[in-house]
């Protein structure tokens, strides 16, 4: 009987380095190391010329502003060659008067998708599923949204926790469920009960001592 | 190639990081300033122009080669 291996990949984690690639992409040879400095979103979408991912392309193209103001860069991929790429693009600039304005990876050996985990053999052997990995300027994964085939991503989501992680990095808090910008933020709990006790005399809203929020 | 076409010319980006240079040389993000591109299509636009051999690299800093400068006087202003 033929013995079936199956190769155990690790897959990236939040906190960790992203890992690195050099891609062929619609703007040319590119590394992640070239986006070092910017906070990056590179995500996935299962083919071109299909229904679900030519709406996320317009509606990431749409949010493109928004994130450049952020410092975000946006990175597409999948498996389809450039050519196929290049071709999608100029059909939903014809179509819909929509400029897609980001590079798309051209990943015909899969090996970005494989380093990242794109590939849910329970979803599709062959395409990727709808990955968003969220990159800061540091080159560490800070978020990882997975979406299956069938569902398009919220855009408004993406730029939500864009400008989460950004005010967590820049402030040290948290932010609570539902958070939007000028919405109150967590103070980070106290560890210690001696701080607990403090805690509450800081002039913080707060629940109870684990529960503090501020306006910034 | 996204920089140099495949009979040999810049394309429009790689034209606006070879006039960047032509004013002044620097670094990637100089170059991304002065030629109003994003610093990802600048850091691998020059990556490309050095292998072609039309600009040089020095630590940070680029500038063009004899070449790249020939290159450069010859695009329309």
């Amino acid at each position: 009987m033929e013995e079936v291996k199956e190769q155990v990949i690790s897959l990236p984690r939040l906190g960790q380095p992203a890992p690195p690639f050099e891609a062929v992409t619609t703007q040319g040879p590119l590394k992640l190391d070239d986006y070092k400095g910017s906070w990056l979103i590179l995500f996935s979408h299962p083919a071109d010329f299909t229904p679900v991912c030519t709406t996320e392309f317009i509606a990431f193209a749409e949010i493109y502003p928004e994130l450049q103001k952020r410092g975000v860069e946006l990175l597409g991929l999948s498996v389809d060659s450039v050519s196929s790429h290049i071709a999608w693009a100029r059909n939903v600039e014809e179509k819909t008067k929509v400029k897609i304005p980001f590079p798309i990876i051209a990943d015909l050996n899969k090996e970005v998708s494989t380093a990242y985990g794109m590939i849910h053999p329970g979803q599709s052997k062959t395409e990727t599923v709808r990955c968003v990995f969220i990159i800061d300027d540091k080159q560490v994964i800070r978020t990882i949204l997975y979406y299956p085939l069938t569902t398009g991503r919220n855009m408004d989501e993406i730029v939500r926790i864009i400008d989460a992680l950004q005010t967590t990095d820049a402030n040290g808090v948290a932010t609570p469920a539902n958070w939007r910008p000028g919405d109150k933020v967590v103070v980070p709990p106290p560890n210690t009960q001696e701080m607990a006790e403090e805690r509450l005399k800081e002039g913080y809203e707060c629940v109870d001592w684990y529960l503090c929020q501020k306006k910034l | 190639m996204a920089c140099i076409s495949p009979d040999g010319k810049p394309t429009a980006s790689g034209a606006r990081m070879l006039r960047a240079l032509k004013t002044k040389a620097g670094s990637a993000e100089e170059v991304s300033q002065s030629a109003g591109l994003p610093l990802f299509r600048v850091r691998s636009g020059l990556r490309e122009l050095t292998q072609a051999g039309l600009v040089s690299q020095k630590g940070e800093q680029y500038q063009l080669s004899a070449q790249g400068s020939e290159l450069a006087d010859s695009l329309p202003a």
